[in-house]
């Protein structure tokens, strides 16, 4: 085991998620490519700023 | 009365003929297939590139294709999974992600081609209300 074809960080495995997923979001959720842009680029941000977030506190907390 | 006017409701919320639910039954079976049936060709490719890029990126990161379910958990995993529609046929067919997770990127790989999964489900049902009118 452990001869992945593909072994991202935390954080790449993070931003790739966020990136996927939010452009999903976008698409779906939203009706004018204007506001599918701006809703995608929304969540993207959203979901790296709480994964930041939540690290951070993580972290704090098994000190 | 009533049951013609639901009848001509129902005839003018679609945008096209034919079987109502097929968008929503190609877009399970193929990542972003919905929209291209429905001509939606940018959408279609950018859910495609992205539910697929995600399932191949789990497969390469060893994640687990859940083949039978055994807990609650199990259950869960499998129920996403099918959402990839073919690609999981595929991966099962090609013994793919048949692993035992035992590294972290494993467990990321593995979230990833649920949620793919997920994702798909979400797409297709978009291409479903595309295709009954109730989103445009």
């Amino acid at each position: 085991m452990g001869n992945a074809i593909f072994q991202p960080s935390h954080f790449t495995a993070v931003v790739l998620f966020a990136l996927f997923a939010s452009t999903v979001f976008g698409i779906t959720m939203r009706e004018t490519p204007r506001n599918m842009l701006r809703y995608g680029i929304y969540c993207f941000v959203l979901f790296v700023a709480a994964a930041i977030a939540l690290s951070w506190l993580m972290y704090f907390i098994a000190r | 009365m009533t049951t013609e006017e639901n009848k001509k409701t129902s005839t003018n919320s679609g945008s096209q003929g034919g079987f109502v639910y097929l968008p929503l039954i190609a877009g399970w079976l193929v990542p972003g297939g919905g929209h291209f049936l429905l001509r939606k060709w940018g959408r279609g490719a950018l859910l495609a590139a992205a539910i697929l890029g995600m399932f191949v990126l789990g497969l390469a990161m060893q994640g687990k294709v859940y083949a039978n379910a055994h807990d609650i958990l199990d259950i869960l995993g499998l129920a996403g999974d099918l959402g990839n529609g073919l690609p999981y046929v595929i991966s099962r067919m090609l013994g793919l992600g048949d692993v035992q997770v035992q590294v972290t990127t494993a467990d990321y790989g593995t979230r990833f081609i649920v949620v793919a999964g997920l994702l798909n489900i979400i797409a297709a049902v978009d291409a479903h209300n595309l295709r009954t009118g109730r989103k445009s």
